[in-house]
């Protein structure tokens, strides 16, 4: 009993202390400053999940086939190694990847959407690799002595059983991407970087924040977005989220 | 039918090749279920996989129902061939329904078949078709999962199955229920079933016939009452381990040793009369009473009739147990025990009594096939057929 009065003490302290925030918020002019950006934010917004969208479709299209292809048995002698290469790869920072990728492909949005395709490659690969290994060995011995072919296999009873794996791998690259996208701006591409950097800079704080808190609030959004549809997607049965 | 002709897997490992399983030959007749004996890593299994191509014979052939099965597409072979596994595998993507019908679904058949099929089968296993056509795997017990692993081999009405341990991780006691009902069905459907089982008691109650493995080599081939009573060799006879004459009291069934003849009195008949049948039958302690209907009502004593006078419907006891004409002779040498006494009174399915069966005829008709057998040592086979 005592911890829930505490807890209910603690929930309306919150939303006073919010109250308050939001009156000096608006009495010294900071949702003014903040909207002053709006138009900004809208338009580089825009270029921010256009970024995102590009390099992560475009991650998704490579890596899940990549991961595929590696779990196969026929690949069993390569995969580990080459897993060890994807594992090393993800280490890289990003910004070094953008600076790399820069100094072949020069400045702009090009290099700057192969960076964050690498970036967004690896994690999708590793999960949907780890995901169709990780299907249980007896199902897939069932799958086989019920007559199932090898594509029958893959489409029917390996990807639905690793469906749930690849999701959460896609959740994290795509979460990273939209977090690193700022750093493209960089290299000339664009994107909320553009009001983070040059607020910084400019030592402006509201236009840093104009910038920092709907990429924030971006990242979240994406993530929540491909948590839904994990769950509509993956089958029930195999779905935690829906157990 | 099963054939197996030389049928053999050599595994390279690093240490050298590994005989997995060393030419072997058998038959398994229409209808019937054939226990792949052993301890494991004696062949069993790899021998059972060779059948349906999980693992890749190195030679040798096999035929099902007379047809090489060595040119066939793997797929189609597959398909014809029933599979449960021990870890049952069943697809947790998929709902009960689309796991038993995943075979028909392969084989094209169309919608309307192959959901009344589902029902068919989900009736002949026991399970509620509307309570569970639309579950998934994960929120059925272990013992409903395998009866439906059972049900999805038996969707496209395969000829033949293959069986590895399919209830060894079920509990005992849901595995004696499932191994009955399994039982059951096969009296109806008379697939043609090979089954691996470590599990000699298992062995005994499933098999038609038992093939024990060792180290790759098929040692013994036989009916499990011939398997019991004459092991070829101290390897089987150790596997089947020294209690190995009381596990064939599972395989005889009463009827088999029940004699006809059997003295009773009639609840009007003096204890005069009834010391002198007990003594005309050559009984040692007692005698069966029973009523107008030839039911079992109560055990008249010897001392009771030597020491006092009357009628038997005033002098008897209770009747200590009574054993059915379809019990086997566990069951009856059970009964035998935990009621200290040497016969029991067999009734017939209306209750009615229609003879005895004694502690001595158990034992000699056990006996009868080990002396057999130490008669002719040199030559067990001609022991089997006595």
């Amino acid at each position: 009993m005592p911890i829930q009065t505490m807890k209910g003490a603690l929930r309306a302290l919150l939303l006073v202390a919010i109250f308050f925030a939001g009156v000096w918020s608006h009495s010294s002019g900071l949702i003014d400053d903040f909207l002053w950006y709006l138009p900004d934010v809208q338009y580089l917004m825009g270029e921010h999940l256009w970024l995102t969208a590009v390099s992560g479709s475009l991650a998704i299209a490579v890596a899940i086939p990549l991961g595929i292809l590696l779990s196969r048995p026929s690949m069993a002698r390569w995969a580990e190694s080459l897993m060890q290469v994807l594992n090393v790869g993800t280490t890289i920072p990003t910004l070094a990847v953008l600076a790399l990728s820069m100094s072949f492909l020069g400045i702009g949005t090009v290099p700057a959407v192969f960076g964050l395709f690498v970036a967004t490659l690896l994690p999708i690969t590793r999960n949907t690799y780890a995901g169709l290994k990780g299907v249980n060995p007896a199902l897939m011995e069932a799958a086989a002595g019920i007559g199932m072919s090898p594509t029958q296999r893959l489409f029917k009873v390996e990807l639905p059983n690793a469906l749930y794996v690849i999701f959460a791998g896609m959740r994290t690259a795509l979460t990273i991407n939209v977090g690193t996208v700022p750093l493209a701006f960089l290299i000339g591409a664009g994107g909320l970087g553009e009001l983070i950097f040059t607020g910084i800079d400019l030592y402006d704080p509201v236009m840093m924040l104009a910038g920092a808190i709907p990429t924030a609030l971006l990242a979240i959004v994406v993530d929540a977005v491909i948590a839904f549809i994990a769950f509509v997607v993956v089958p029930r049965g195999v779905n935690p989220a829906r157990a | 039918m099963i054939e197996l002709d030389n049928l053999t897997k050599v595994f390279d490992t690093p240490k050298g090749a590994v005989v997995a399983a060393d030419h072997i030959s058998m038959e398994v007749p229409p209808g019937e279920i054939c226990i792949l004996l052993g301890p494991s890593g004696c062949g069993k299994t790899t021998t059972l996989k060779m059948i349906n191509r999980i693992v890749k014979p190195t030679s040798g052939k096999v035929f099902i129902d007379g047809d090489d099965t060595t040119g066939m597409d793997t797929q189609t072979l597959r398909r014809n061939i029933g599979y449960v596994i021990q870890q049952i595998g069943l697809f947790p993507n998929m709902t009960i329904e689309e796991n038993i019908t995943i075979v028909p679904r392969l084989l094209g058949w169309d919608r309307a078949k192959y959901r009344e099929r589902a029902r068919e089968l989900m009736a002949m296993i026991a399970l509620e078709p509307d309570a569970f056509l639309k579950r998934y795997p994960s929120e059925l017990s272990g013992g409903q999962q395998q009866r439906i692993g059972v049900a999805r081999a038996l969707a496209a009405d395969p000829p033949v199955m293959l069986m590895d341990e399919p209830f060894g991780a079920i509990d005992p006691i849901n595995r004696a229920v499932i191994q009955d009902e399994f039982l059951k069905m096969q009296q109806a459907l008379k697939k043609t079933i090979m089954f691996v089982s470590h599990d000699i008691d298992e062995a005994i109650k499933m098999g038609d016939r038992i093939a024990v493995f060792r180290e790759g080599k098929l040692v013994q081939y036989s009916a499990p009452d011939d398997l019991l009573a004459a092991p070829k060799d101290s390897f089987v006879e150790s596997f089947l381990g020294e209690d190995r004459a009381l596990k064939r009291l599972n395989l005889v069934k009463v009827r088999d040793i029940v004699t006809d003849e059997i003295g009773t009195v009639s609840p009007g008949d003096t204890l005069e009369n009834a010391l002198t049948r007990i003594d005309d039958f050559g009984y040692q302690n007692s005698i069966l009473m029973v009523n107008d209907h030839r039911q079992p009502a109560g055990i008249v004593n010897r001392s009771v009739t030597r020491t006092t006078k009357g009628y038997c419907r005033d002098h008897f006891q209770a009747v200590p147990a009574m054993i059915g004409l379809d019990d086997d002779l566990r069951k009856a040498a059970s009964l035998m025990f935990a009621h200290d006494t040497t016969w029991l009174p067999c009734v017939d399915e209306d209750g009615k009594v229609c003879g005895q069966i004694t502690q001595r005829a158990m034992t000699r008709h056990l006996g009868a096939r080990f002396r057999a057998r130490q008669g002719n040592a040199q030559n067990p086979d001609i022991a089997i057929k006595e």
